[in-house]
């Protein structure tokens, strides 16, 4: 009996600090499994087909007839192709700011009442967060696959990937500083190289994102906006071309993956 | 008036694998808003799964679950066809239920 | 050319250009143009991140053109010039490392949510590895355990590690550290702190 006491007492006298920075990372990852396996945002998804299907705005319709680049109201594989070239924008288009061409142009808003709250809260979605997980939940098992052929849409893929290698700010940051060599994390949390297919291909996968630790659910206009404030830049403009770029060339990037739906992270 | 909650179930012989997701704030009464004043205690006390009408889970949680709970569990002896009723209700009196038929 | 062949001649163009996928970009001068266009025009200031913050200084514009690795030629004289604008305090130059440790520890400041003039963190457990009892450390940066036990806590090496934190890129250009005093992150008193956090043999960073 002494004998069973002694040995997860020689266990943890035998712990150094690098041992436990190892365990720490192993408990985060099966931590991040758990959480996989259950996650609100299929009631997201749920409250996002309510609005996709609610006359709003001054010209009171509905987001049915939108066009997300299969046909108006097609919604399975829509998010899928994204972002891509939208003749009637001449634009190169991610999903929110085809939502936003939608709600000004079919519904009637002005730009600014559709973007007054972008970015909810643990208490409350935005509209675009709940439509976001909704169109994006329609797109489950479908191979990721923007838009490569368009002019514009090559252009917005350089134009991400310039961008995703230039450094300026504050901090005299680009995208590469943290996302661009391997083996690196800030805190705890592993930086994926994301101008890499292999590494691109589980993040593309993966966002819109339930994100638990604060409850919130989170776009990648958001992410991007995050990235942003964290490197000390002013603030992008939502929805704008160097949004869209960055988001084409993160997709493009890891073109092919199946997408698996609104992810659930840390 | 709660949001909806939604139910995810599977039958695997007589047993049915079920997953509720519940639309819930659970605050802890010690969390403070951006004033510093404390949010108010408000979360699921109870809830309740019933089997073509027969009660077969009554659970009691505490503010100790976090937000948005997800209720997993199995059900032994149902079968096709069989409706299948969650409830919760909350410390302030509210209240919501969801049924499906299972397949 | 004949009119017949330049249609013929655009599609065969238009059909070969594809997207480089994989490939680190290298950035031309006038890509820098191109790119600090674009940030000026789909960006815009909101609390103290201000688009002074987009125009590129000499640092910056030296390893955007060499993909962070100019040539010496190009590096050492921008380095000197960096070196030089370091305002090096006159006196001891180590503070109260209890007080560095709270700025290490801190990820707050400049950022456009903060409060105009509070005081920033230095941001130092996001890439660094600095005392062992802190488990939750980045690996962006080298660890900095046992600093001060490896190097000592002498005049130069004070002098070192202040001006180091001040201006990293004055010591190695592209540096992915971000210019702590030149950037106006962290005043004197902070960076004093920060050395002693790395250097006094009391600090847990030494332990």
């Amino acid at each position: 009996m002494s004998l069973a006491r002694w040995i997860p007492a020689a266990a943890f006298a035998c712990a150094c600090a690098g041992a436990a920075a190892q365990d720490a990372k192993k408990e985060i990852e099966k931590y991040q499994r758990m959480i996989a396996d259950s996650s609100p945002v299929e009631l997201f998804e749920l409250e996002g087909e309510a609005l996709w299907k609610k006359k709003q705005g001054p010209k009171h319709v509905s987001l049915e007839a939108c066009d997300l680049g299969l046909g108006a109201g097609v919604l399975k594989g829509a998010y899928a192709r994204l972002p891509r070239y939208f003749a009637d924008a001449d634009r190169v288009m991610d999903l929110e700011t085809r939502l936003l061409h939608c709600m000004t142009t079919l519904q009637g808003h002005s730009r600014e009442d559709a973007t007054k709250r972008v970015f909810g809260n643990e208490d409350r979605l935005s509209e675009m967060e709940y439509l976001s997980a909704y169109i994006a939940g329609q797109s489950r098992g479908m191979p990721m696959a923007p838009g490569t052929s368009h002019p514009k849409e090559q252009a917005a893929f350089e134009l991400g990937r310039k961008t995703f290698f230039y450094r300026a700010g504050a901090w005299d940051f680009s995208c590469a500083s943290c996302h661009g060599e391997e083996g690196k994390r800030i805190r705890m949390q592993d930086l994926p190289v994301l101008y890499k297919p292999e590494n691109a291909r589980p993040v593309v996968a993966t966002w819109p994102a339930y994100r638990v630790s604060n409850s919130q659910f989170k776009t990648m206009q958001w992410r991007l906006n995050n990235c942003f404030q964290q490197m000390r830049y002013p603030e992008p403009n939502y929805a704008s071309d160097i949004t869209v770029a960055l988001t084409m060339f993160l997709t493009a990037t890891g073109e092919g993956e199946p997408y698996r739906g609104p992810g659930t992270k840390r | 008036m709660a949001d909806p909650m939604k139910i995810r179930a599977g039958l695997k012989g007589d047993i049915a694998d079920v997953r509720v997701l519940m639309n819930h704030p659970m605050e802890t009464g010690q969390r403070k808003d951006g004033s510093g004043n404390l949010i108010p205690l408000h979360f699921i006390q109870e809830i309740a799964v019933k089997l073509n009408g027969k009660t077969v889970i009554d659970a009691q949680i505490s503010q100790a679950v976090s937000r948005n709970p997800v209720f997993s569990f199995r059900v032994k002896g149902a079968k096709a066809g069989d409706k299948l009723e969650i409830s919760w209700l909350d410390n302030r009196g509210e209240r919501n239920s969801t049924e499906t038929s299972l397949a | 050319m004949t009119r017949g062949a330049i249609p013929g001649a655009i599609f065969l163009l238009a059909a070969c250009t594809s997207i480089h996928v994989g490939e680190p970009a290298k950035l031309s001068e006038r890509d820098l143009s191109e790119v600090h266009a674009v940030l000026k025009r789909d960006f815009h200031a909101r609390g103290i991140a201000t688009m002074a913050r987009i125009e590129p200084d000499s640092v910056q514009t030296a390893c955007n053109l060499h993909h962070d690795h100019p040539p010496a030629e190009v590096a050492r004289p921008i380095e000197e010039a960096q070196l030089k604008a370091i305002r090096f305090p006159a006196g001891e130059l180590m503070g109260d490392w209890r007080r560095g440790q709270k700025i290490a520890e801190s990820g707050i400041g400049m950022q456009w949510t903060d409060k105009p003039g509070s005081p920033s963190g230095g941001s130092c457990y996001n890439c660094h590895q600095l005392s062992p009892q802190e488990q939750s450390f980045g690996t962006v940066g080298p660890s900095l355990l046992a600093f001060g036990k490896a190097r000592g806590s002498g005049a130069e090496t004070q002098r070192y590690v202040f001006g180091k934190i001040y201006n990293a890129k004055a010591y190695n250009l592209c540096s992915q550290m971000p210019r702590m005093g030149h950037s106006g992150t962290l005043n004197e008193q902070q960076i004093k702190d920060l050395v002693a956090y790395l250097l006094d043999p009391g600090s847990p960073v030494n332990q």
